[in-house]
Order: structure tokens, then sequence, then C-alpha cells
């Protein structure tokens, strides 16, 4: 039996802390009451629900009543971009800005939206994956309700300029959300310092666990309820707290930024390490700024490869990590992300994501770093594509 | 997505990898901005594959699909390996995921576009045994 030793795919979910099952467990048990309940055992719950948003609240730079858990960053994404629309649409605003490379509960969500006759701005993002504020600038219309930009992005890892955005955002009086899943507890985010008025996150991302989220929604705004039902989340978000959840979504975000600094400096040496090492391949290219990135996050295109083969061969040597090749997006096309920054389709199929966490030792990049290169040769060997690549031959490409 | 222990295995261990150097029909269809290329070497003696090699750019069912139709026609007459079938292929690999059919039509066109060169290479039309290869699968690509 096969089994992970290696686990380099913490952009898809990370694992719990011991700290987060910790202070979950009392909730799981002997604190099972309903936080909406008058006794002991629901105040017991209903004061767990608090401190968690306490800590939610410390950790983004806001206040407590500006802070609504959900079930899952897609529900927050989804929850903040069709509320907003729709609250500006009754002032006659129903313009929104976006980029090429969002998550797709970003892109669906607007998708929906442009059916129901809202107009779409879609930046682009370049060949370093990163949003221009210039572009922004320019796309900002009389009629635009909301500018909703990820903090970094989830394939590739590249860092957005978004203080800059949120001072932009606040001249022109438009209201601006960002996607920040994968950058809590990667970048500083201050939500106040830098102008953000609406940000998605996810527990599953910095180590808690899966099925909780949370919208930091600024007081200026009063979204109307995703779920419609009892008082919870200040009757905007009904439905009985998953208080275990919560309490280790605040427990979590509590570690990860206190932690960002810490775990930066380590897997920035191990980020370099492994670029150093599997630049020297040849025909591999990083995706993404080399800079403007964040340390836990690398993507490489090795060309003439499949990326689904890749992740097979690793898997078989008990690595974990993902790509955004068209078989594992389960569409004819491989990832959007990857197109966006420029990539053509042959390229993009050979993509590999590798994303680190606290967890991530040296003795794992030496194994992946021992592995990926043997895999890289082998793969190549048996591929027409690279035959034709190395003897300078164009490929029909339909 | 999950693929069955005998994708697993012809992936894991693929059987007849490589080129044959004195090959006489080589086949090669898919394309790259698919995700898919299959090429396939035939030696063929009194119209027998004696020896099939293959090469695979692509993801796992593209390369267990290569594999193990390269087994299913090694020692068969061509007449034979004309009538493997793609639903064949599904079938002796414990079934595929839905989005990955596509690839086993791609192993019987690289065998049929081999047999077809070797036929052209004798100067004989292929055409009537070997029909019309479709190598432009993208259409039915990915479970679309």
């Amino acid at each position: 039996m096969l089994k992970t030793t290696v686990y380099l795919d913490n952009a898809a979910t990370t694992k719990v802390s011991d700290n987060v099952l910790n202070a979950m467990l009392p909730y799981l048990k002997d604190e099972y009451g309903n936080p909406s309940s008058i006794y002991t055992l629901g105040r017991n719950s209903a004061i767990a629900v608090n401190k968690a948003r306490k800590q939610v609240a410390d950790a983004l730079g806001c206040e407590d009543g500006e802070v609504y858990f959900t079930g899952c960053g897609s529900e927050s994404d989804n929850w903040a971009i069709k509320s907003t629309a729709r609250m500006m649409a009754q002032k006659g605003k129903k313009h929104i800005i976006t980029s090429v490379f969002e998550h797709h509960a970003v892109l669906h969500s607007l998708a929906s939206l442009e059916k129901e006759g809202f107009e779409v701005t879609y930046l682009p993002v370049y060949s370093n994956g990163i949003v221009k504020v210039e572009d922004v600038a320019a796309a900002i219309r009389p009629d635009t309700a909301l500018v909703t930009i990820m903090y970094a992005n989830n394939e590739i890892g590249t860092i957005q300029p978004i203080p800059e955005i949120g001072a932009l955002c606040k001249e022109k009086g438009v209201i601006f959300h960002t996607d920040a899943v994968q950058a809590v507890g990667n970048v500083h985010i201050n939500v106040k310092e830098q102008n953000i008025d609406m940000l998605s996150l996810s527990g599953h991302k910095i180590h808690a666990q899966k099925g909780c989220g949370v919208l930091y929604v600024n007081k200026k705004y009063r979204l109307t309820p995703f779920m419609d039902g009892g008082a919870q989340e200040r009757g905007r978000r009904a439905g009985t707290e998953n208080v275990p959840a919560i309490v280790g979504l605040g427990v979590a975000i509590t570690d990860a930024v206190n932690g960002i600094d810490e775990k930066n400096a380590k897997l920035k040496k191990f980020s370099d390490r492994i670029c150093d090492e599997i630049l020297k391949i040849d025909r591999v290219h990083l995706n993404g700024d080399r800079e403007k990135r964040m340390p836990c996050n690398l993507n490489f295109s090795f060309e003439g490869i499949e990326g689904e083969s890749l992740l097979l061969q690793l898997d078989l040597q008990g690595i974990a990590a993902s790509s955004g090749s068209a078989c594992t997006s389960g569409s004819l096309d491989p990832s959007h992300v990857l197109l966006s920054i420029g990539l053509p389709h042959e390229i993009a199929h050979g993509s590999l994501r590798i994303s680190m966490s606290d967890y991530t030792t040296e003795e794992d990049i030496d194994r992946l770093l021992e592995v990926l290169p043997v895999i890289v040769e082998k793969l190549r060997n048996m591929s027409p594509l690279w035959d034709h690549i190395i003897k300078g031959e164009t490929f029909k490409i339909k | 997505m999950i693929y069955s222990e005998k994708v697993m295995d012809h992936y894991a261990n693929p059987r007849n990898v490589g080129e044959i150097e004195d090959a006489n029909g080589v086949g090669e269809v898919g394309n790259a901005k698919c995700g898919d290329i299959m090429k396939m070497y035939l030696k063929i003696e009194d119209n027998m594959i004696k020896d099939v090699k293959f090469k695979t750019f692509g993801c796992g069912a593209a390369v267990a699909t290569s594999s193990i139709a390269t087994e299913m026609i090694k020692g068969k007459p061509l007449d034979e390996a004309l009538k493997l079938t793609n639903k064949a292929v599904v079938e002796a690999l414990d079934g595929l995921p839905p989005a990955k059919l596509h690839c086993s039509v791609l192993a019987e066109q690289a065998i049929k576009a081999a047999i077809a060169d070797y036929y052209t290479r004798q100067g004989i039309d292929p055409t009537p045994f070997v029909g019309e290869i479709k190598d432009d699968h993208c259409d039915s690509c990915c479970g679309i």
C-alpha cells in the first residue's frame, strides 16, 4: 500500500495542528451546547465562538463585529461579491472589476452576475502573474460597484499589490474585496491599514479543519444575508455555528499570523534551494514572478511532460503535489491561471505546483530533489513530444 | 478521480516502452495542445505483429492504455490487431474514469495509424484495411 510521506500540497489543504486539535476537542465532546441556548452549556459555546471571533479580528486588524463565520472560503467569496453587487445595483452601479486569474469561487460568482446583467472587467496579470494598479485605476468608472482582486494566487503564489489597490479604491470610493484564502498566514495583512473593505479566508489552509471560513466586512456595509434563518452571525448568516471548527480557526489564525516571519524565513531557504536545483534541468520554467511570491508556493512547467503523469510518478515515491494540467483540472483546457500568464497549452500541461507549510522539513526537500529530476528524465525518455522538442520540430498545434 | 489497480499497475510498470530501430510501421496520434500524444512502433513480419513498442506524452490513463494495447496486439495477425476497439482496452484495464475514456480511443487510433503506415510503406493503400484515422480526439476530450 502506497503512503504519502512527503506532503507538498499545502495550497490544497493542510493538516490540523496539535494546538488546533487540542482547542477543538472539548467542543466535540463535553461542551456540545448550541451557542443560541440560554443555559450554561450553550453559553460556554457562545463564549468560545466570541473568543474565536476576537482572535480573527486581532489577526486581521478589524473589530469583532466585522467578522462573520462561514462554511468555507468559497462561501465567503460568493457572499461578498453577490451581495455587494446586488446592494450597489440599487444605486445604479452594475460594473465590477476583477482579474483573469481569480479562484473559480470568484470567477463563477461573477459569471452568474453577468447573467443577471452586471458588467465585469477582467484585468490581465501579465507574464509575471501580477495585476497592475494603473490597470485597476484605468478600469474604474462612475458605475463601478466593486473591485475584487485576490491577495495571492493559489496556483502560482504571486502576491498582488493589495495595499495600493486598497488606497486607490478608497480614493475613488469603490468597495474593495480580496480573496485572501492563500495569503493569510503567509503575508502580513491589516485590513484597516491596507484599506480592504471585505476579505475572504478559509480555515483549512492554515491548519484548522475543513468546512469553516470567514468573511470580514467593514462595518460601513451591511450585506444582505447569505443564508436566511436564525439570528446567528448577527442575522447575516443563519445556521447553527460549527463551534469546534470556529474554535479551531481562532487558534489557527492566531498561530499563523504570529508565525509568519519565522515560517517565511525557513521556507524562503527551501524555496531558493528548490528553484536553484530544478531550474538546472533543461527546459524548465518557473511560473510567476520569482521575488513577488509567497515562499511557500512554487510552480514549474516541464516541457515535454504531462502534469498528471508527473503527479502519479511522485505519488509512487510517496510525494504529494499538484498540477494545472487539463487532465487534473477535469476540463479540456489546462489551468486558466497558467494560460493567463501567457503559457501555451502544451507547456501549461506540464506544470507542477509545490506548496509548503510550517511542517515542511529539510528532509522533505532533500527527498523531492532526489526524486524529481529522475522522474523528469524518465517521463521525457518515453515522451514523443520531448523527441519533437529536442529535434527542434514544432509539433502540430491545433 | 480514482484509477483501477490495473491502470496503476500499467502506469507504474508500463510494458513495451521505447522505440523499435527497424520498425516497419510507425504511427503517431494526438497533439500537444490537448495534452496527449501516442506513438506506436510495429515490427511486422508475414502479416504478424512480431514486436511493438510505444512512447506516450500524456496522463496516467494515456500511458496505461498504450501499455495494455501493446500487450493485446503483440504476436497477433494484423487483421486481429485492427479489430482492437477502445472498448476492449477499457475493459482490459477494469474501466477508466469517464473523463479519461478518450485515452483509449487514442490507443486504438495509434495502432491503426502504425498499421496504415506499414501498408503505405508496402505500396498498398491502407484505407480498405484501416479505414479513416481520426487523430484529433480533442472534441471528445476530458469528459465533455
